[in-house]
């Protein structure tokens, strides 16, 4: 039993990573350079699609200052970008070339690679590069045919289904059946930083690096040395300070493998930097989905069924995903509800927009608010309430663990705990629903148009199977765990160390934690998909109760105590059976363990110890979002008054970075709700590409969030109990405003589509009070 | 045309003697000719506010001003916040209130408040929120950004 | 996304820059006040202007003064100035209230009232103001001096009456008189951002009725303009609700917005509808 530990696990202390972030001593990939480096930049195309007839690069090459300028001929044994699982046969074709190879397929797309003494010039050179170009027609909306994405390969390589049950049978018994068509719009991550990668060959020990690399620097490294033809061994990642990944940053693009592959052929160090430009239609998209959904249900709203037939507009290129987000999407819809009968279709279909990949929460965005907003409007079909409705089709916590026949990214579903009625009902008192039933009512009355919405979500975290991490106890009592994890901005280093600190019996200041270096530690999961504080987490302890019972071993010998009478606190052996009795410091125990030690015995030498974890499951945390808003039906504006994210999250190691993660994912998911789209026109050229016309939300439209973070529902599947909650503030964001909205409106159904804009909104209201006078008088 | 200009840039008290093309601007040259990287560049068109430094004491966008335009003046960043190894409540303020994750942003935003609170301790809280909303944020839905602020602020104002 | 090369000139008296933009303005030159515009346009390199003249170093164009119930406003004058209380009236109470809207705080410590005039983006609150008042735009070149009143300056979007070479070196609007009532709406996605439709309005009261009536409508088309028909609606009436809604009626009839992929024109006739009810029952 050890003493309780204040820096240990469920403390709300101050970040370890934050010193050199607030002081301007980060290491983001734009601050990382090399003696001689030459700078990349990319000349892309200006086209959504079309045969690239010939590309004249002499005039960017004879540009001062530039060293040489690359098209697809020059990297002509560079294979096609790998997804990130392994080969798929038949998605395979449709991989992303690293310069565009005679077609393109989405503007932006790269043509040519500048190498240049310095940015300015080498953008200068990019723009003299001219591309001759024979158009072909644009595939802009996936609900249009599919085309062909090259010959003999259509735009519409697979359907991913899933599905369980008698379907039709539950829409002949059905009581009621509601249909609506409804979509996501097409927005994603940008992060505040763009991308960046500087590749380095150091011919001295013939290791090839890239930095600036992000969120699965193992799996990458992987995926890199087969493209590359090199060993592993010769090819390191290094993760330096991240603005940011939100899924988007990390993946494999283009740019990662040409800085690469200009390092080797020229001896230099060659780092590329992202503009934001750029990065509006280079970085992966995300969400754009349409979903044609069906609910059957009984007489007192029990679901019978769901069958959705949806569109996945994937862009130009399947990228390093492959259909993952698709396939999840099949796998998660059913949320916490049980599901009787259910089919569901995902038609991937390639368009001529920038590819798309995972955000934050993917599948589980789009599908809770297609979910929700169909138990809304089932809701009202049936004359009960939204809150009703819900409860009555909860998975109930007994009936944990809950198998779902379905698969969500490669892992059976199930749900191992939840008490999703009991925290239903602790959000709506939390919340005062009733109360501001009441008030919305009396609001109302007076013109005002206010409204409620409400949105039940379960999130999935903790992928497995199996990570491992390294800690070591050094002769000053520092104490280094090393992961194969990564950090986004997410405070990774802070939770480990907690985890560290907790099992070990240290103070969480004394423990650094190496991350996102695949030459410290051979194995790695990175972070991403919500795992790093279960996987990397219970590595770690493992890896600290290993290394605590290997002091305490060797400190019973030392103390001449007793085992069961010892205990480390504060980085020291303690007697536990008496007070002020002699103890031993975890560094006076490391220097005894040093390998020419004379105390070390037979023990391995240091104090240090691997450990790993395995896991047969992911875990599911769950949550309900409530939310007031007002609408101004002169402008079409939403504002939100009132906001509730109520989540579980097992337990929380740290319950102010978690309550960070919430509010910081609400943000997001505000942005995609109410004001982010990448639009395009009809000849495919983006409209998005600047923050003037892609909104991030800033402090004035962000509502104050109340956050109910509870820790009822541990998991099954670690001793530790952990969910996760990265994507539990922003997976409902879209479901629980278009639920309100609808509510200030009062005309069931009418929400389809996000984002809400104002345009959009009015548009809605003007229409209702065109149709409310008869279409007599000029509405405004 | 691309004559290069020799300038003197005072950053943070100290003076940087540079040669440059007039069109560098600032931001990249507080960056890259004078090794301050503490200033970051999220847009580079004035709209993100990342690249934020106090020119004799007002917030700018050093992303929208040219390096030669700002010779003779005083330029801060977040490097000059720091006094020897004391913190400045504004970063003790961001630390204690979790008020970055990424912290990409986080320099943009305490040059923003350092100029807004320096010039104008006594600021309403609203005026304050309204400030803030001048930078974008992607990681923390700002509400402790607004909290480090504030507490800073309460600091800085009892501190006089 | 850097911008193109360019040769950089830094007059520090008018002569000395009248001088210089004669010079360059043939051969692609622009003048560089408080470059909140102009940079990022270059950043997209939609701008590449071969000649910048820098005029933040001409002290004589950073003045603000008053004379004969008129501000003259210098062309290195910034927004953040009119954060202060140096402008008296109701005219100072205006320009206070506008000059929130206007993008945010750091833009408004460099960019500049007149840059904002002479650039005429259709969503600048300065240029609806000037419009509104009936602003008169100073213009200087080597050819002389010459004022242009603002119904004559602003002639498309981001196009005026302005030749190259020439330089604005003030905009004058005049003091409203005391007892004057201005309100000011504007509706944008976000709290800075450009402004979608924006309504301005200004009258006295004599004898209980509204007289001198001054509507100016910006955002919403082309160049920003006063609304006669709104004004004619206003003279002689009470200052009640009745008279504001029938105003926006009419102000929705006679707007001929701009249409963009994201704002029909039927959407920006419901905003002018709405923001001219809004500023009417908010002047004070």
């Amino acid at each position: 039993m050890t003493a309780e530990n204040k820096t240990g696990i469920g403390a709300s202390v101050t970040r370890l990573e934050d010193l050199p972030l607030v002081t301007g001593k980060g290491r983001f990939a734009a601050d990382v350079s090399f003696p001689h480096q030459l700078h990349m930049r990319l000349a892309r195309s200006s086209h959504a699609h079309g045969r690239i007839r010939a590309i004249d690069v002499s005039q960017a090459a004879a540009l001062s200052g530039v060293f040489a300028v690359w098209t697809a001929a020059d990297v002509a044994d560079v294979p096609l970008i790998d997804f990130r699982e392994g080969p798929i046969e038949k998605l395979a074709p449709y991989r992303q070339p690293v310069l565009a190879r005679e077609r393109v397929r989405y503007v932006g797309e790269p043509i040519a690679a500048v190498f240049a003494d310095d940015p300015y010039v080498a953008e200068d050179a990019a723009d003299l590069v001219f591309v001759d170009i024979e158009e072909l027609p644009v595939l802009m909306d996936a609900a249009d045919p599919p085309g062909e994405f090259a010959p003999g390969f259509s735009t519409e390589p697979t359907i991913c289904k899933q599905g369980y049950g008698d379907i039709e049978g539950a829409f002949r018994n059905a009581h009621a059946v509601v249909a609506m068509d409804l979509s996501v719009g097409r927005h994603s991550g940008v992060p505040l930083e763009t991308r960046g990668a500087i590749g380095r060959y150091d011919a001295a020990r013939d290791v090839l690096e890239l930095h600036g690399a992000a969120k699965v620097p193992h799996k990458n490294r992987e995926t890199l040395a087969r493209m590359l033809g090199r060993s592993t061994a010769g090819l390191h990642l290094f993760e330096g300070h991240v603005g940011g990944g939100f899924g988007v940053r990390g993946e494999i693009y283009p740019e990662d493998i040409l800085v690469l592959v200009a390092a080797m052929r020229f001896g230099r160090p060659v780092k590329w930097l992202e503009d934001r430009r750029e990065h509006m239609m280079a970085t992966n998209h995300s969400r754009q989905q349409r979903h044609r959904i069906r609910a059957a249900v009984d007489a007192d709203g029990r679901l019978l069924g769901i069958d959705d037939d949806f569109l996945h507009d994937q862009g130009g290129y399947i990228r390093t995903h492959a259909t993952r987000i698709a396939d999840t999407t099949c796998g998660v819809l059913p949320g916490p509800y049980r599901l009787p009968n259910y089919r569901i279709n995902g038609h991937f279909l390639l368009t001529n927009k920038t590819p798309a990949a995972t955000y934050r929460s993917p599948g589980r965005y789009e599908t809770n608010f297609v979910r929700e907003r169909m138990m809304d409007v089932l809701a009202h079909r049936l004359g009960i309430s939204r809150v009703e409705i819900r409860r009555r089709n909860l998975i109930a916590a007994e009936d944990m663990p809950y198998e779902r026949p379905l698969v969500a990214l490669g892992d059976d579903v199930v749900l191992d705990s939840g008490d999703y009625a009991g925290l239903l009902d602790k959000a709506l008192v939390r919340f005062g629903w009733e109360a501001l039933e009441r008030s919305v009512a009396e609001r109302r009355a007076s013109g005002e148009r206010v409204g409620l919405g409400i949105a039940m979500f379960v999130e999935k975290s903790g992928l497995g199977p199996t990570d491992g991490a390294r800690i070591n106890v050094d002769t000053t009592g520092c104490v280094e765990v090393v992961t194969g994890g990564a950090s986004v901005g997410q405070g990774f280093e802070t939770v480990m160390a907690q985890v560290c600190a907790e099992m070990l019996g240290v103070d969480y200041r004394c423990v650094r934690v190496v991350h996102g270096r695949t030459d410290r530690i051979e194995y790695g999961i990175g972070a991403h998909a919500s795992r790093a504080t279960v996987m990397t987490a219970n590595a770690v302890a493992v890896a600290a109760a290993k290394v605590r019972t290997k002091a305490l071993d060797l400190a019973a010998q030392l103390l001449q105590t007793d085992l069961r009478h010892l205990d480390v606190v504060d980085g020291e052996v303690v007697r536990t059976d008496v007070v002020n009795g002699p103890s031993i410091s975890l560094a006076s125990l490391a220097h005894h363990l040093r390998p020419a030690s004379p105390t070390r015995g037979t023990r391995d030498p240091g104090l240090a110890a691997e450990g790993w974890f395995d896991t047969a499951h992911q875990t599911y945390p769950y949550g309900v979002q409530l939310a007031a808003v007002a609408i101004d039906p002169g402008t079409g504006a939403v504002a939100v008054e009132k906001m509730l994210i109520a989540y579980d999250c097992g337990r929380a190691i740290n319950p102010m970075l978690v309550r960070g993660q919430l509010v910081g994912g609400f943000a997001q998911g505000l942005g995609g709700a109410l004001f982010e789209e990448f639009q395009y026109d009809e000849r495919g050229q983006p409209l998005s590409v600047t923050f003037a016309d892609y909104l991030l939300p800033t402090a004035r439209e962000i509502p104050t969030v109340d956050v109910l973070l509870t820790e009822d529902a541990r998991s099954r599947w670690n001793p530790l109990g952990i969910k996760g909650a990265g994507e539990g503030g922003i997976a409902a964001v879209g479901a629980v405003i278009a639920s309100a909205v609808e509510d200030a409106i009062g005309m069931s159904g009418i929400i389809t589509q996000l984002p809400i804009t104002p345009q959009r909104l009015k548009r809605i209201l003007d229409d209702r009070a065109q149709a409310a006078t008869g279409g007599e008088h000029r509405v405004y | 045309m691309t004559d290069k200009c020799d300038i003197v840039l005072d950053i943070n008290g100290q003076q940087y003697r540079v040669t440059i093309e007039p069109r560098r601007t600032l931001a990249d040259v507080i960056r890259d000719d004078c090794g301050q990287t503490g200033t970051h560049l999220g847009c580079e068109h004035g709209v993100c506010g990342a690249c934020t430094v106090l020119l004799d004491g007002d917030p700018v966008r050093s992303c929208l001003m040219f390096a030669v335009q700002a010779q003779g003046r005083k330029i801060r960043t977040v490097e000059g916040l720091t006094r020897g190894t004391d913190l400045h409540p504004l970063q003790r303020a961001f630390i204690a209130h979790h008020g970055l994750q990424c912290g990409f942003c986080t320099p943009g935003f305490l040059m923003l408040a350092a100029g807004m609170l320096e010039r104008n301790p006594d600021i309403s809280d609203d005026a304050l929120v309204d400030v803030l909303s001048s930078n974008l944020c992607r990681c923390t839905g700002y509400e402790n950004i607004i909290k480090a602020v504030r507490a800073a602020a309460a600091e800085m104002r009892s501190a006089r | 996304m850097k911008p193109a090369p360019f040769s950089y000139h830094a007059p520090v008296s008018l002569d000395e820059a009248i001088r210089i933009l004669a010079d360059v303005a043939p051969r692609d030159g622009r003048v560089l006040a408080g470059g909140q515009s102009l940079v990022p346009t270059m950043a997209f390199r939609m701008a590449r202007p071969a000649h910048l003249v820098d005029i933040n170093g001409i002290v004589e164009l950073d003045r603000l003064t008053i004379e004969d119930e008129t501000i003259r406003i210098g062309a290195c004058v910034r927004h953040a100035a009119f954060h202060r209380d140096d402008v008296p009236g109701p005219t100072g109470r205006l320009l206070r209230d506008v000059v929130r809207y206007i993008a945010h705080y750091p833009i408004r410590v460099r960019g500049t009232f007149c840059g904002s005039v002479a650039n005429a983006d259709p969503a600048s609150e300065w240029c609806c103001v000037t419009a509104a008042l009936g602003g008169k735009i100073t213009a200087r070149s080597g050819a002389g001096t010459r004022t242009i009143a603002a119904s004559e300056f602003f002639q498309s979007v981001m196009t005026t009456d302005l030749r190259d070479d020439e330089l604005v070196t003030d905009v004058a609007l005049p003091l409203l008189p005391e007892g004057t009532r201005c309100g000011f709406a504007e509706f944008s996605r976000r709290v800075g951002d450009f402004g979608i439709a924006m309504l301005l309005a200004t009258y006295r009261i004599e004898d209980g009725l509204i007289a001198d009536p001054r509507v100016g409508l910006g955002g919403a088309e082309a160049t920003p303009r006063r609304l006669a028909e709104v004004e004619n609606v206003l003279v002689g009436r009470e200052p009640v609700p009745e008279t504001f809604a029938q105003c926006a009626d009419v102000a929705a009839e006679v707007v001929a917005p701009l249409e963009d992929n994201n704002n029909t024109i039927a959407y920006r006739c419901g905003l002018v509808h709405t923001l001219t009810r809004r500023a009417l029952e908010q002047a004070r």
